[in-house]
């Protein structure tokens, strides 16, 4: 009985030393509970020491994900000043990291949608030009797959004639600018498909100015599609898509104020 | 003293009565309402899946036939098939003679199961569709629903209707092969009673879904299905109708829905956004709102939106 009792707390006490080991310098109470944030907060974020959730990073996503392969969240982190990114997250998937926003002369707001693999706390951290983090969250539920599935452009025979095509446009009264880059995305988790995404996408003004800049990776929609926000009436000429793709082909293409179809 | 009977006596009763419990929750209880001479309904409830509703969320018509009743879809699980075919028994001793379904959505074929030594007939498309996404939509209900849907497995139709002038075990009925709501949709009138059970393609103070929609083929399918001028009809979703609102309240939503993705599109909106746009009055009341108005968004937008956009390249 007291031997028991004996093997039962050395177990528990070298549970705690091992606990203690993985633990972030600076540990959070995450307010989605979903065990996986500290990790995350490691190895995606490098482990900071200024960190911690704030209600002024919005994130915004259905529910429940009815399109596992499409899903949007709005990320809103303006009521942040001195953005330098947002790194956006899943906690649950076999690919954590879905992008990395770098606003720029943008607003530190996204639109965007992602591949879904299974009902999972959704994260938005943003780092400031002082290198503090500020994290929002949202819960998603999903049926899942969506990373697992292939492309739904091997559907068709004409996806290369396709691929790198953009549509999109801005309205500058309204400061957005929307785009959409026809794009397998690849996950590489998929039966025989290897990994073939785009890896970044900028967006310069006329004059070549750097004005938003985005670092994607494979949970990224097939077909991304990004909205993107700046302060009204500031967008004076068109924004220029420039990119590239794992595989090395460009991207290139022109967003302008103009009638829709 | 604590023996081992005790001991029993509690590990027994913690494991028995959650069982009872878990059983006593999972009955669908199912009313016939008689809508016509020899035609009774099951109506379901207006709401989306849930753990509450077990999925009774579909309309049922039962035909009297020759032989049996005739079964106008079959539900969502094998145990929604079960109680249909007492309900049927209680009607008519001999039960169902034959079933149809109207189009490939879960909620309308996944009773079929219980019927399966029946004929089981549909549109060819929908027989196809059922076979290539019944498992899919099986792994869905089964995370919607739960234990409502143990045991069941897709059991796709078996033959296929053919249009126009049909008898089935002895009654005759106009088949209306349309599509929009699905890749196809089939309703049908009862020449005797001159009923037209509509499926899917009309919904009514409910929202219609659109997992599989083509929305110009839909509103084209509506035009057909108002030209019948039908003594009353029984939506896929809802109540009967017997004052022709149902039709142009189907078609004024998809018309509204169909205008404000445009528009939202032209805007430069972001799904979320879209999301947020209030619905108006007429549509707000609808069963399975918002719900249902999100789940189209997530449907229909990107397909709009890369219409409406530009290239830039």
């Amino acid at each position: 009985m007291f031997r028991k009792t004996v093997v039962g707390l050395s177990c528990a006490l070298w549970a705690q030393g091992a606990f203690a080991l993985d633990d972030p310098k600076t540990k959070l109470d995450d307010p989605m509970k979903s065990g996986m944030w500290d990790y995350h907060q490691v190895e995606l974020l490098g482990d900071p020491e200024v960190i911690r959730f704030d209600e002024r990073v919005i994130v915004r996503g259905p529910v429940s994900a009815e399109d596992s392969l499409n899903v949007p969240l709005l990320v809103d982190a303006t009521g942040i000043d001195n953005v330098k990114r947002i790194v956006i997250s899943a906690d649950y998937g076999p690919i954590p990291h879905i992008l990395t926003y770098y606003p720029e002369q943008a607003e530190a707001k996204l639109g965007l949608r992602f591949k879904i693999d299974q009902g999972t706390a959704i994260r938005a951290s943003v780092e400031t030009n002082d290198g503090q983090w500020f994290v929002g969250s949202t819960y998603i539920d999903a049926a899942g797959g969506g990373c697992t599935a292939p492309a739904h452009a091997y559907a068709s025979d004409d996806w290369e004639e396709k691929l790198g095509e953009i549509h999109g446009r801005l309205w500058a009264a309204s400061g957005r600018a929307r785009v959409i880059v026809d794009h397998p995305m690849d996950t590489g988790l998929a039966g025989n498909i290897p990994v073939f995404i785009i890896q970044n996408l900028a967006f310069e003004s006329d004059s070549g100015d750097l004005l938003a800049r985005l670092e994607l990776f494979e949970p990224v929609n097939e077909d991304p599609a990004f909205s993107l926000y700046f302060e009204p009436g500031t967008l004076t000429g068109p924004l220029h898509v420039k990119g590239r793709d794992n595989n090395g082909n460009r991207i290139r293409g022109l967003l302008a104020e103009g009638d829709t179809h | 003293m604590f023996t081992r009977r005790h001991a029993l006596g509690i590990l027994g009763a913690g494991i028995i009565a959650p069982r009872a419990y878990a059983q006593a929750r999972h009955v669908y209880d199912l009313t016939p309402i008689q809508i016509a001479d020899g035609m009774w309904m099951i109506e379901g409830s207006t709401d989306y899946f849930s753990m509450q509703n077990g999925g009774a969320i579909v309309n049922i018509v039962l035909i009297e036939g020759d032989s049996g009743l005739i079964l106008i879809d079959s539900g969502p699980s094998l145990r929604y098939g079960e109680a249909l075919a007492s309900v049927a028994r209680r009607l008519d001793l001999r039960g169902v003679s034959a079933v149809i379904n109207t189009h490939h959505h879960p909620d309308h074929f996944f009773g079929n199961q219980v019927f399966a030594d029946k004929p089981i007939l549909s549109l060819g498309e929908t027989l196809s569709a059922a076979v290539s996404d019944g498992d899919a939509f099986a792994d869905n209900m089964y995370r919607l629903l739960g234990d409502w849907m143990r045991g069941t497995e897709v059991v796709p139709p078996t033959q296929v209707i053919s249009s126009g002038e049909v008898t089935i075990d002895g009654r005759s009925f106009t088949a209306l092969p349309l599509g929009g709501h699905t890749v196809a949709d089939l309703a049908v009138l009862d020449r005797q009673t001159g009923t037209l059970i509509a499926g899917d393609l009309v919904f009514y103070d409910r929202a219609p879904t659109t997992p599989s929609a083509d929305l110009e083929i839909w509103q084209a399918s509506l035009n057909e299905l108002e030209a019948i001028n039908a003594a009353q009809l029984v939506p896929g979703h809802g109540p009967v109708d017997k004052t022709r609102a149902a039709i142009p309240q189907t078609r004024a939503y998809l018309s509204w829905l169909e205008h404000t993705l445009r528009n939202a599109a032209r805007e430069g909106l972001d799904m979320i956004e879209v999301m947020d746009t209030t619905l108006p009055a007429e549509f707000a009341g609808m069963g399975a709102q918002p719900q249902e108005f999100h789940r189209s968004v997530s449907h229909l937008f990107p397909g709009i939106e890369l219409q409406e956009l530009p290239r830039g390249n």
